[in-house]
């Protein structure tokens, strides 16, 4: 309630009160901090409302003018078009599926290795992180091609396994990187005192390290979704009817009306938006209680 | 209960130059406290961390009971520790903490429940079983720590500096505490510290360690009484330990020892160590001074050529009131001392004392080994 109203009125105080400049200048600066907050709000939110309008608007309310910027003319008609349209929904489900394996299957390998890299010191430690990094400066076009050959001979070609290897591949520097960190952070005490306390190794680590650890393994799982959801190019060259949803929508976009990139825009969005949000209120939840 | 026998244990870490303990062995009886104290990278914590089985020796074995643990992992060992972090589980109540033992161990829920609730009773904690270790203080976390070591009820006990993250007025209350906790419980403790203070007031023995040696072991008292280096007299006390060399000169049957121009007496046993120096230990609260040269019994005005050994001159330097004495520092002969006086006792800076001491209050140190000598 506070932060709005310094917000309406920051004169006021620098008025009544010239001989503190110091307050006034801090009064300012929270009033800066946060123009920029909602500067930074409106960036991210504006397109996102914007696109949801038109997405949910009739496509005669999309072509009048001047364009209503409040939600006055409802309707499901570009929606449901759009969910009708050959691909949409197969698509989605690829999408769902290679997105959620590949979570999986880069948290299964990720995770165990940046445990590794967290806690035992071993030759070649420092250089292996930086291979992981160099993997993700080859441009996914160059690393799909070869990809889609060996897919081809291997009989993977156009399936969605394809391309949850490919973006299991892409994910897994940062997920290894990312839970490294992560498991820095949980100190090494307390898996000793766990096993001083009668625990095997398996024991303290599901018991005693990764509850500490799965915020950074939520945030890590996040990102992987989320990559994946986005990713266009490979899942493009990777299938020809297994495609996922922004391959699809991508495939069919330059010869469609307006109000089905507009749909399609909204259909892309949305998910990753939910995923977010599930993740982050279990995130700040987990947090809330383990930080002081 | 159990005992603990180490013998000849040999750790290196890895990269290391320099072994962390050197071939160290020491035995804890059933239901002892013996304090490991020594100055940081003396190998206190590298020893206690071989007995937890969180280090692997290089070489020696470690006895648990009678059954040799040195290639077990930790939880086979039966022991609990605390440590010096307490390494409280963030993500787990009080009540879960402190049953942590007790539920690896596979221990049914209502015992685990009711042996829980015995702890907290002990530790103070039943209010707050329920609550997450950052809604508590540092003292209370410390609590907890102990708990979840008693709790499991094993028979042997690690403290790895449990206090020493306590601010100075709850250290030393907890002091009190843990050593009325772990009598009560019986159970045989090797607990380290760095702090000279709580090794002398917790332990049944003390063992002073030093370049991953064990220097000295034995009860408290005869440790702090009898230093058998001059590194143990000058690590335990506080103040700690005077030294000062003098020359042993053997005179009417007796011995007599030089300290620059002026003469104290000496014990008759070291007049066999005729025209030699040593290093003189010392303890504070061993010397008496006093204003004026004949103050007190003991005859024998200022040293002069072959005389008794009468009180010593020195100059007050600095006078510190702590309360409960006086803590006076002088220099004798160009050698600083400390002194301890009794409260009240009133003297002014650049003043001349005049020092005296029993002769059987003095220990004698080679002065190049730095060791005991025999008497």
């Amino acid at each position: 309630m506070s932060a709005p109203a310094a917000v309406r009125r920051p004169p006021a105080p620098a008025a009544t009160a010239p001989p503190r400049p110091r307050r006034s200048s801090r009064r300012r600066k929270a009033v800066l901090l946060q123009l920029a907050c909602l500067a930074i709000t409106a960036f991210m939110g504006v397109p996102l409302y914007l696109i949801t309008l038109a997405a949910l608007s009739s496509r005669a309310a999309l072509n009048r003018f001047p364009l209503s910027l409040l939600p006055t003319d409802l309707s499901t008609e570009t929606m449901s078009r759009f969910l009708d349209s050959t691909g949409v929904v197969p698509g989605f489900v690829n999408s769902l599926i290679v997105g959620l394996s590949t979570l999986v299957f880069a948290l299964l390998v990720g995770v165990p290795a940046g445990y590794a890299l967290s806690r035992y010191a071993f030759r070649g430690r420092d250089p292996y992180q930086l291979f992981l990094l160099l993997t993700r400066a080859l441009p996914i076009v160059v690393l799909s091609v070869p990809l889609a050959k060996v897919f081809l001979t291997t009989n993977l070609y156009d399936t969605t396994y394809a391309v949850t290897l490919l973006h299991t591949a892409l994910a897994l520097p940062t997920t290894v990187l990312i839970t490294a960190a992560v498991f820095v952070s949980v100190p090494r005490d307390h898996e000793e005192a766990a096993a001083v306390l009668g625990a095997n190794a398996a024991q303290a680590f599901v018991r005693v390290v990764l509850p500490q650890a799965l915020p950074g393994i939520a945030a890590s799982a996040m990102f992987t979704f989320v990559m994946s959801w986005n990713e266009v190019l490979g899942a493009a060259i990777l299938t020809l009817n297994q495609r996922t949803l922004p391959a699809q929508v991508l495939a069919t976009l330059a010869d469609s009306p307006l109000a089905y990139r507009f749909a399609g825009g909204l259909a892309l969005v949305l998910p990753a938006l939910v995923f977010i949000a599930v993740m982050r209120k279990y995130l700040v939840n987990m947090w809330g209680t383990t930080l002081r | 209960m159990a005992d603990i026998v180490i013998s000849e244990l040999v750790k290196t870490y890895p990269g290391g130059q320099v072994r962390a303990t050197d071939d160290v062995s020491l035995t804890v009886a059933d239901g002892e406290f013996v304090v490991l104290v020594g100055p940081s990278g003396c190998g206190k914590t590298t020893l206690l961390r071989m007995v937890a089985g969180l280090e692997t020796p290089d070489n020696g074995s470690i006895a648990i009971a009678g059954r040799d643990v040195t290639d077990l992992p930790p939880r086979q060992r039966n022991i609990s520790m605390v440590f010096q972090s307490y390494a409280i589980f963030p993500h787990m109540r009080v009540r879960h903490n402190i049953g942590f033992g007790l539920r690896m161990r596979k221990v049914p829920a209502a015992q685990v429940n009711e042996r829980v609730r015995r702890a907290a009773e002990v530790l103070e904690l039943t209010d707050y079983l329920d609550r997450y270790p950052a809604q508590l203080s540092g003292g209370q976390r410390q609590r907890v720590a102990v708990a979840r070591a008693i709790v499991v009820d094993t028979g042997v006990l690690l403290m790895d500096e449990p206090l020493s993250n306590l601010d100075a007025l709850l250290r030393l209350q907890f002091r009190a505490e843990l050593k009325k906790i772990v009598r009560q419980i019986g159970t045989t403790t090797l607990y380290v510290t760095h702090d000279q203070a709580e090794a002398m007031s917790l332990g049944d023995r003390v063992a002073v360690m030093r370049g991953g040696r064990i220097a000295q072991i034995g009860p408290p008292l005869e440790v702090y009484d009898r230093p058998s280096e001059r590194f143990v007299g000058g690590f335990l006390g506080s103040p700690p330990m005077n030294f000062f060399p003098a020359v042993v000169r053997r005179a009417d049957g007796g011995a007599r020892l030089w300290v620059g121009d002026q003469v104290l007496a000496a014990p008759a046993h070291l007049a066999t160590y005729d025209g030699r120096e040593v290093t003189v230990g010392l303890r504070a609260e061993n010397i008496d001074v006093a204003t004026a040269a004949g103050d007190g019994p003991a005859g024998g005005g200022p040293a002069s050529g072959g005389s008794a050994g009468g009180p010593v001159r020195a100059t007050v330097e600095v006078v510190e009131p702590t309360g409960a004495s006086v803590l006076l520092t002088v220099r004798l002969e160009g050698h600083e001392l400390k002194v301890q006086a009794p409260p009240g006792y009133q003297v002014e800076p650049d003043s001349p004392v005049w020092l005296r001491c029993r002769p059987e209050s003095l220990r004698f140190y080679d002065a190049e080994t730095a060791l005991a000598l025999v008497s």
